[in-house]
C-alpha cells in the first residue's frame, strides 16, 4: 500500500487546514497541522551515521524527505591533493569505512593505471581475495544493521560473529581491522602469514552454513517479508537514471557489475554468478546480497586454489612522478560502481583527485523511493540502500 | 489469632504482593532476559554484577534512582509528572486478583490466602484496570512535547485500543466454559471439568497471548518504543525514576499477561492431570511453585519472541487485528458456543473440540513448513545453477 504518489491538491489540502487555523486566530496546535516536520537524524539510530533528513510527514506518511548531508565531511579529495601519491591510500580508509580494502584498492589501480604499472599475479589473487573478504564483511555489516533497524537484533549478533572473525584475518595480514592501508600502488606491503590460507579455507567453508542460519530467521519470515516486498520499489530504467549501481541496481534485474562488465585484476578467470532478482524492492536487494554472500565463498576458494608463490609488489619507482594525463579506474565495492578519476600534472601530487562514490550516487534515490511511505519504512528504505557516511560526506 | 481478622490480612497481603513483584520484575525477569537473550545471541549477557551475574538488577535499579530526573522545558508539567504513576499503578493493581494458590483450609472455613483480593468479577476487573495503563502511555508521549514522543504515544492509543477488542473476546468464550468471572473459580471448574481450557479455546489462547504481547509493547508489536525508529518513542524524555516506573509497568503488564493466560487457560495452580492418579505424584510440588513455573514459560516466550521477530508496520499491525483477529475471535465464540450446547451439561462438545483444534493447529503447522520448503526450493530453482553454494 502507500504506493500512491502524493498529488500536490493533497498537499494544498494539508496545508489549507493549518492555514485556516491560523486565520481563525487560534494558535495551531501539534493536532491542527497536518503536515509536521520532522528532523530524522543526525543523532538518529537508524540512520548510520550523521545523515540528516528533514521530513515533512501527514501522521506517519511521508510526503517528502530531503537528505542534509555533510556532517561528516573532511576534505578527503583535496587532501589528495596535498600529499604525494601513496600518502593517498590511508585516506581512502576512511571513506567507506567499512570496507577499506576496496578503496585501497580503487584508489591503486588508478594510480596504476596512470603509471602503466603491471600487478604481479600473486598480488593479484590476493587483492581479490581481501576484496570479497571485505564483500562479505561489509555485507555482514549491511544484513546486521539493517536488520536492526527492522527490529529483527538477533541476526546484528550473528552477522558480527562472522565479521568479527574476517577482522581477525585483516589483523593478521596487515595490522589493523577497520583502517587497512593493506595495498600499495603497484602490488600489496606484505606477503601473507604462514597458516593464513589454511585458517581462511576454514572459515569459508563454514560461511555458506552461517549464511543458512540468517536465512532461516528471515528469509521466509512473514514479517519481514511483510516489512520489506513491495517497500522501495525502483525499475530499472529509474535505476540506470539516477545512476545507481550494486545491489540495487541487480535487485531492479540489470545484470551490472564491474567484475564482469570491465573485468580488473583476475577476475575475468574466476568463475561466479551475478545474483539479480526482478522487482526492485527492499525484499530483492536482501536477496541479491545474501546471494553475493554466497558467491564471495565461491571467488575466494578459487583465489585460493590459483595461489603460487610469487612477488607482491610490481616495479614501482620509489618518487612516483606519473606523466600528465587525466584517467579513470573504478572496481565494484560492496556497495557499487567506486572509482576514482586522477588528473596528474607530471609532480609528485595530484593535480585533482576526484571520487565516484557509490553511497553518495546511491543516496539521491532515497527521496524518491521514500515518498508517499511510512516513517517506519524509512529506516527499512536508509537500510537497502546501505549507505556508509563516511563515503557521503568524503 | 484475633489480630488477623480478614482487613488485616488483606493488607498483608497487598504489601506483600506490592513489594515482591516489583523486586520479582527488577531482579529476576530482567536478569533473565538479559540473559538468555545472550544465550540466543550468541553472546553472554550480564555475568559481572554478583555471582554470575546475578545481582545486575540491583545495579541496573540502583543507577535509574540515582539518575538525574530531569523534565523538559516544554513539557507539560503535571501530566508528565503523573503518567509514570498511570502506568504502574494499576498494573500492580491488576495483580491483587491473581490467585496465586488454591484457598487454604484454615478449620472449617475456606480462606483464599494465595490471592489478595478473591471478589466475583476478577477477570473484568483485570481488562478494566490494564487498560487503564494505556493513558501513562499515551499523556507520556503527549506531555514530553516531542515529535518522536506524540508518535509513539499516539501509535500506542490505536494499537492498545483494537487489540483490547480482539482479548476480551477471546476470554468471552472462555466464560462459555468457566461460567464464573472469578479467577479462583475458574481454576476450580478447570479441576472439576477435568479439562485445562487450552484446549477448547485453543484458539482463543492464541489471540489472547498475540494480544497480549501487542497490549504490553513487546516485539513483535514493540511500535510505541520502536527504538529504530522513534527512537524509544514515548519514553524518550523519561529518565530516572519516572523511566524505572514505565519500565516496570510493562513488565508487570507482562506478569499479568502471563498470569492471566496460566489462570485462565493452563488450569493455574494445579499440576498437570491433577485428576489421574498416575501423576498424582506431581502434587508433592505445592501449588504455588506449579503457578510460577507456567507464569515462567509465557515470560520466556515473551523473551523467545523478542529475539526471533522484527517488527510489525503500524498499518499491517492494525490489519493483523482488525481484519483477522476480531473475525476469527468472533467466530470462536460461536464455535464454543455450539460445541457447549451440542452436550448441554456435559463436557464431551468441549473435548470433540478439543481434538479438532489439536488437528487443526497440526495442519497448519506442517501446511507452513511445507509452505516454507516450496518458497526455498523456489529460490535456489530461479538463481543460476553455478550460483547454488
Amino acid at each position: 500500500m502507500n504506493d500512491e504518489p502524493i498529488s500536490q491538491a493533497e498537499k494544498a489540502a494539508a496545508i489549507g487546514t493549518a492555514e485556516r487555523a491560523r486565520s481563525a486566530g487560534e494558535a495551531p496546535t501539534l493536532f491542527d497541522v497536518q503536515e509536521m516536520e520532522l528532523n530524522f537524524g543526525p543523532q538518529h539510530p537508524s540512520t548510520h551515521g550523521v545523515l540528516r533528513l528533514v521530513l515533512k510527514v501527514d501522521g506517519e506518511k511521508i510526503l517528502e524527505a530531503k537528505p542534509d548531508i555533510g556532517y561528516l565531511h573532511r576534505g578527503t579529495e583535496k587532501l589528495f591533493e596535498t600529499e604525494t601519491y601513496p600518502m593517498g591510500i590511508p585516506h581512502t580508509d576512511r571513506m567507506d569505512y567499512v570496507a577499506a580494502a576496496t578503496n585501497n584498492h580503487a584508489f591503486c589501480l588508478t594510480i596504476e593505471k596512470l603509471l602503466g604499472v603491471e600487478v604481479p599475479r600473486r598480488a593479484q589473487l590476493i587483492r581479490v581475495i581481501l576484496d570479497e573478504l571485505q564483500r562479505l564483511s561489509s555485507h555482514l555489516v549491511w544484513l546486521g544493521t539493517s536488520g536492526l533497524d527492522l527490529g529483527a537484533v538477533t541476526p546484528f549478533w550473528y552477522a558480527f560473529r562472522e565479521r568479527e572473525q574476517i577482522l581477525d584475518f585483516f589483523e593478521e595480514y596487515c595490522g589493523a581491522r577497520l583502517t587497512l592501508n593493506c595495498m600499495r600502488i603497484g602490488g600489496l606491503p606484505f606477503d601473507l602469514t604462514p597458516g593464513w590460507i589454511e585458517r581462511l579455507l576454514e572459515f569459508v567453508d563454514d560461511v555458506p552454513a552461517r549464511i543458512d542460519d540468517y536465512e532461516q530467521l528471515l528469509t521466509d519470515n512473514r514479517i519481514w517479508k511483510n516489512r520489506t516486498v513491495g517497500i522501495g520499489v525502483i525499475s530499472a530504467e529509474e535505476c540506470v537514471e539516477y545512476g545507481l549501481t550494486g545491489p540495487i541496481l541487480r535487485g531492479s534485474g540489470v545484470e551490472w557489475d564491474l567484475r564482469r562488465a570491465q573485468p580488473y585484476e583476475c577476475y575475468e578467470e574466476l568463475d561466479f554468478a551475478i545474483p539479480t532478482r526482478v522487482n526492485g524492492d527492499t525484499y530483492d536487494r536482501y536477496i541479491v546480497r545474501v546471494q553475493e554472500m554466497r558467491q564471495t565463498v565461491r571467488i575466494i576458494r578459487q583465489c585460493l586454489d590459483r595461489l603460487e608463490e610469487g612477488e607482491i609488489r610490481g616495479k614501482v619507482a620509489r618518487v612516483i612522478k606519473p606523466p600528465a594525463q587525466e584517467v579513470y579506474a573504478s572496481i565494484e565495492s560492496p556497495k557499487g560502481e567506486l572509482g576514482f578519476y586522477c588528473v596528474s600534472n607530471g609532480t609528485n601530487r595530484p593535480y585533482r583527485m576526484h571520487c565516484r562514490p557509490p553511497s553518495f550516487i546511491n543516496l539521491q534515490a532515497l527521496p524518491r523511493l521514500a515518498k508517499g511511505h511510512l516513517v517506519s519504512d524509512l529506516v527499512a528504505l536508509i537500510g537497502t540502500i546501505d549507505i556508509v557516511l563516511g563515503e557521503v560526506d568524503r | 489469632m484475633k489480630l488477623l481478622t480478614p482487613t488485616v490480612l488483606t493488607y498483608l497481603k497487598v504489601l506483600i504482593l506490592v513489594a515482591t513483584v516489583p523486586a520479582i520484575v527488577g531482579f529476576v525477569i530482567v536478569f533473565a532476559e538479559r540473559r538468555l537473550m545472550g544465550f540466543m545471541q550468541v553472546r553472554l549477557g550480564p555475568n559481572r554484577v554478583g555471582p554470575k551475574g546475578t545481582l545486575q538488577g540491583v545495579a541496573d535499579l540502583l543507577k535509574l534512582v540515582t539518575k538525574e530526573d530531569l523534565t523538559p522545558g516544554q513539557a507539560e508539567k503535571a501530566v508528565f509528572f503523573l503518567s509514570p504513576v498511570l502506568a504502574v499503578i494499576p498494573a500492580l493493581t491488576a495483580l491483587s486478583v491473581i490467585p496465586f494458590g488454591p484457598p487454604v483450609k484454615v478449620g472449617k472455613v475456606s480462606m483464599p490466602l494465595w490471592v489478595a483480593a478473591d471478589i466475583n468479577i476478577g477477570l473484568l476487573f483485570i481488562l478494566a484496570i490494564t487498560s487503564i495503563g494505556v493513558y501513562g502511555i499515551i499523556l507520556g508521549g503527549w506531555s514530553s512535547n516531542n515529535k518522536y514522543s506524540l508518535l509513539g504515544g499516539l501509535r500506542s492509543a490505536a494499537q492498545l485500543v483494537s487489540y483490547d477488542v480482539p482479548m476480551g473476546l477471546a476470554l468471552v468464550s472462555l466464560l462459555l466454559m468457566t461460567l464464573s468471572l472469578s479467577m479462583v473459580e475458574i481454576v476450580q471448574r478447570q479441576q472439576a471439568t477435568h479439562l485445562w481450557f487450552v484446549f477448547p479455546g485453543l484458539l482463543a489462547f492464541f489471540i489472547y497471548f498475540v494480544s497480549g504481547v501487542a497490549e504490553t509493547n513487546r516485539n513483535p508489536f514493540d511500535l510505541p518504543e520502536a527504538e529504530s525508529e522513534l527512537v524509544s518513542g514515548f519514553n524518550t524524555e523519561y529518565s530516572g525514576v519516572k523511566f524505572a516506573f514505565f519500565f516496570l509497568g510493562e513488565y508487570t503488564g507482562m506478569i499479568i499477561i502471563s498470569c492471566v493466560a496460566v489462570t485462565v487457560f493452563f488450569g493455574g495452580w494445579l499440576p498437570p492431570f491433577p485428576n489421574v492418579p498416575a501423576f498424582d505424584f506431581l502434587g508433592v510440588i505445592p501449588p504455588f511453585v506449579w503457578f510460577l513455573a507456567k507464569v515462567g514459560f509465557f515470560i520466556f516466550c515473551y523473551i523467545w519472541f523478542r529475539t526471533t521477530f522484527p517488527r510489525y508496520r503500524f498499518d499491517q499491525l492494525m490489519a493483523l487485528g482488525w481484519k483477522w483477529m476480531i473475525p476469527i475471535s468472533l467466530a470462536n465464540i460461536l464455535i464454543v458456543a455450539l460445541a457447549i450446547l451440542w452436550t448441554p451439561g456435559r463436557t464431551d462438545g468441549l473435548v470433540t473440540l478439543s481434538w479438532i483444534f489439536g488437528g487443526f493447529f497440526v495442519l497448519m503447522f506442517l501446511l507452513a513448513k511445507l509452505r516454507q520448503k516450496l518458497a526455498r526450493r523456489d529460490r535456489l530453482a530461479a538463481a543460476p545453477p553455478s550460483a547454488q553454494v
